[in-house]
């Protein structure tokens, strides 16, 4: 308020365009909660019982419950979440932990010692990440059966960490970038040593920039339903895998549905939004800051 | 150029070392060395299943007759280009992946627009917007096909019978329109990303030059016309092609919402149906293979355009 009060004062000509933006504001927070609104739905469904969420027209004053969660606990006698729960943690995690261990390096080695021709390799990351995963499926899938792997949790951390590496290495390699040279060359010429120069010149600049890659990369690990669906089964099924195969008795399900949902999605959820600022910069492989 | 200058810059500090006369080749490995493990493990693990894939393509060979296989040259080729289905799967993956990205482009802009000015809540209705492409894929097709495209008691017939009464249509949104149906879902999910491209493209712009063009007596749409619009290309471009890329590949809202049915399966999906349901190793092969190549032409515009804004941040620093 103040800010706009300021502004009409020093300049008196675009008052008009300041009542004007009150309009587009109002406009900005329909479409805000139109997009929201499925989303608040099904957070509303999971509270209500399942009679009262398939109703018609909806029943939107339902007293609310919290059976949907416990039906989705396994109190209803159906599979137990945890270990698909597990699984997608320990995938989504130590994947994570596998792709910054590869991708700092790399990066380092792209951006603040860059090798020649360091621009062709960062496409070359880029590249590996627009082949659809479709097309080498069957090998991989092959490759799993004939050496037992199948429903091994292991391959698709493995897999995981091939599919979000462009993705960090890019990342990594424009937050490293902005590390100003002169201050590496100034901590050198002091006599500092690389795991120095590494620990108390790079790191405290890039560490806000590497948190966001490890969110962004365990966010499409945890979301990830191809590979999974394909190469694990019961023992390594993951919870998108689990989700699908959820909906398998013909009564009422639906806030079973939603409660199961929001639970899978409240971690992409947080992450997501711990690391909004840096959300386009990791989808757009760094080309937008 | 900005190569040799660092490169030159940094030549001197490695002449500190303890080997002052390491000779370059040495050096030039050291400096390759941390580089090398994620090099050779995006090589194996996403390079060679391609090449396995393209050797399978050749073969006649069912996973159900493993003993049946044989070389059969460009015949799975031919059989997937002459295969009505898988026709019908390539128009499919064109149309949905088209209109997911020209639809979330369009109201991504339109919403960007909107948040790049000041009002009160700004903060919050972004959050409000980004939620949809934060929730788990599968959970959001999930919710869509249930929990709103129920013609008995999801959401849109609800506000159907709400708002027209007990005579409104109950239509059964799947069974009608299931491509639609999947692609409102999708375009939901992806409006949110195109959103903030663009309003990271949008705030970006040359504040002192729209000023002054306003000084100069241009009006709203003018600047939009003939500054913002020809400013943000470049990020319309990147968000359409990001966009298809992810999209082509979508597997999570086809397997979901239809299951492929309803002449839904897009490419994705009749591959991971013709090995994982139909074992035929030799035609899914060769139907990814297909993939590879439609994906290549479009990762190459989308490199072109990558390398040009890589480039435009290089120079600005």
């Amino acid at each position: 308020m103040s800010t706009a009060a300021t502004r009409v004062r020093t300049q008196p000509g675009s008052r008009l365009r300041i009542r004007g933006s009150a309009g587009l504001g109002l406009a900005a927070w329909l479409a805000g909660i139109l997009f929201f609104l499925p989303i608040a739905w099904m957070t509303l469904t999971s509270f209500h019982s399942e009679e009262d969420a398939a109703t018609n027209p909806p029943s939107l004053a339902a007293s609310l419950t919290l059976d949907g969660y416990r039906e989705f606990f396994g109190s209803g006698g159906g599979a137990s979440p945890w270990p698909s729960l597990i699984n997608s943690t320990v995938a989504s995690v130590a994947s994570t932990l596998l792709v910054l261990l590869l991708a700092l390096p790399a990066a380092y080695a792209l951006s603040i010692r860059p090798v020649k021709k360091w621009t062709d390799v960062l496409f070359f990351f880029l590249s590996t990440k627009m082949l659809p995963v479709v097309a080498g499926l069957l090998p991989i899938y092959l490759f799993a059966k004939n050496t037992d792997m199948l429903d091994n949790i292991w391959l698709l951390v493995i897999l995981y960490t091939s599919m979000n590496l462009p993705i960090a290495v890019w990342m990594m390699q424009s937050f490293l970038a902005e590390v100003p040279v002169a201050i590496i060359e100034a901590a050198q010429i002091d006599g500092a040593r690389l795991p120095t120069i590494l620990g108390r010149v790079v790191a405290p600049i890039a560490l806000p920039g590497i948190a966001a890659t490890s969110l962004i990369c365990f966010i499409f690990s945890w979301n990830e339903l191809l590979f999974a669906r394909v190469l694990t089964g019961v023992v390594a099924q993951t919870a998108p895998v689990f989700l699908t195969g959820f909906i398998t008795s013909q009564g009422l399900f639906l806030a079973k549905v939603c409660a199961a949902s929001l639970v899978i999605s409240l971690p992409v959820l947080a992450a997501g939004f711990a690391a909004q600022d840096k959300l386009v910069q990791g989808l757009s492989l760094g080309a937008v800051k | 150029m900005t190569v040799t200058a660092s490169t030159t810059t940094v030549a001197p500090a490695t002449a500190r070392t303890p080997a002052p006369r390491a000779p370059g080749k040495l050096r030039a490995w050291a400096t390759r060395a941390p580089l090398l493990p994620a090099l050779i493990f995006m090589v194996v693990v996403t390079q060679l299943p391609f090449v396995a894939t393209l050797v399978i393509s050749f073969f006649d060979w069912n996973a159900l007759y493993p003993d049946a296989r044989s070389f059969a040259g460009l015949d799975n080729y031919s059989e997937v280009l002459t295969d009505p289905d898988l026709r019908k799967s390539v128009l499919t993956t064109i149309v949905l992946t088209a209109t997911v990205v020209i639809a979330s482009l369009v109201i991504g802009l339109g919403l960007a627009l909107l948040l790049d000015r000041r009002f009160r809540g700004r903060g919050m209705v972004r959050t409000l917007l980004i939620a949809p492409f934060l929730l788990v894929p599968v959970a959001a097709a999930l919710l869509w096909k249930h929990v709103l495209y129920n013609p008995e008691y999801g959401l849109f017939n609800g506000l159907l019978h709400w708002f027209g009464g007990d005579g409104a249509a109950q239509p059964d949104w799947v069974s009608n329109t299931p491509l639609l149906a999947i692609e409102a879902s999708l375009i939901w999910q992806w409006t949110p990303f195109m959103m903030l491209i663009l309003l990271a493209g949008l705030q970006s712009r040359d504040s002192e030059l729209i000023e002054a063009a306003r000084m100069d007596g241009a009006g709203n749409w003018q600047i939009f016309r003939h500054l913002t619009l020809p400013h943000l290309r470049r990020y319309l471009e990147l968000g359409a092609l990001l966009g298809s890329i992810y999209i082509v590949q979508n597997f999570d809202a086809v397997f979901t919402i239809t299951s492929g049915g309803l002449g839904t399966a897009n490419l994705p999906y009749t591959v991971y149906q013709s090995f994982y349901q139909a074992h035929e190793n030799g035609l899914a092969s060769a139907a990814g293979v297909l993939v590879v190549i439609g994906s290549i032409i479009i990762a190459t515009f989308a490199l072109r355009v990558v390398s040009s804004l890589f480039r435009e941040e290089a120079a600005r620093s």
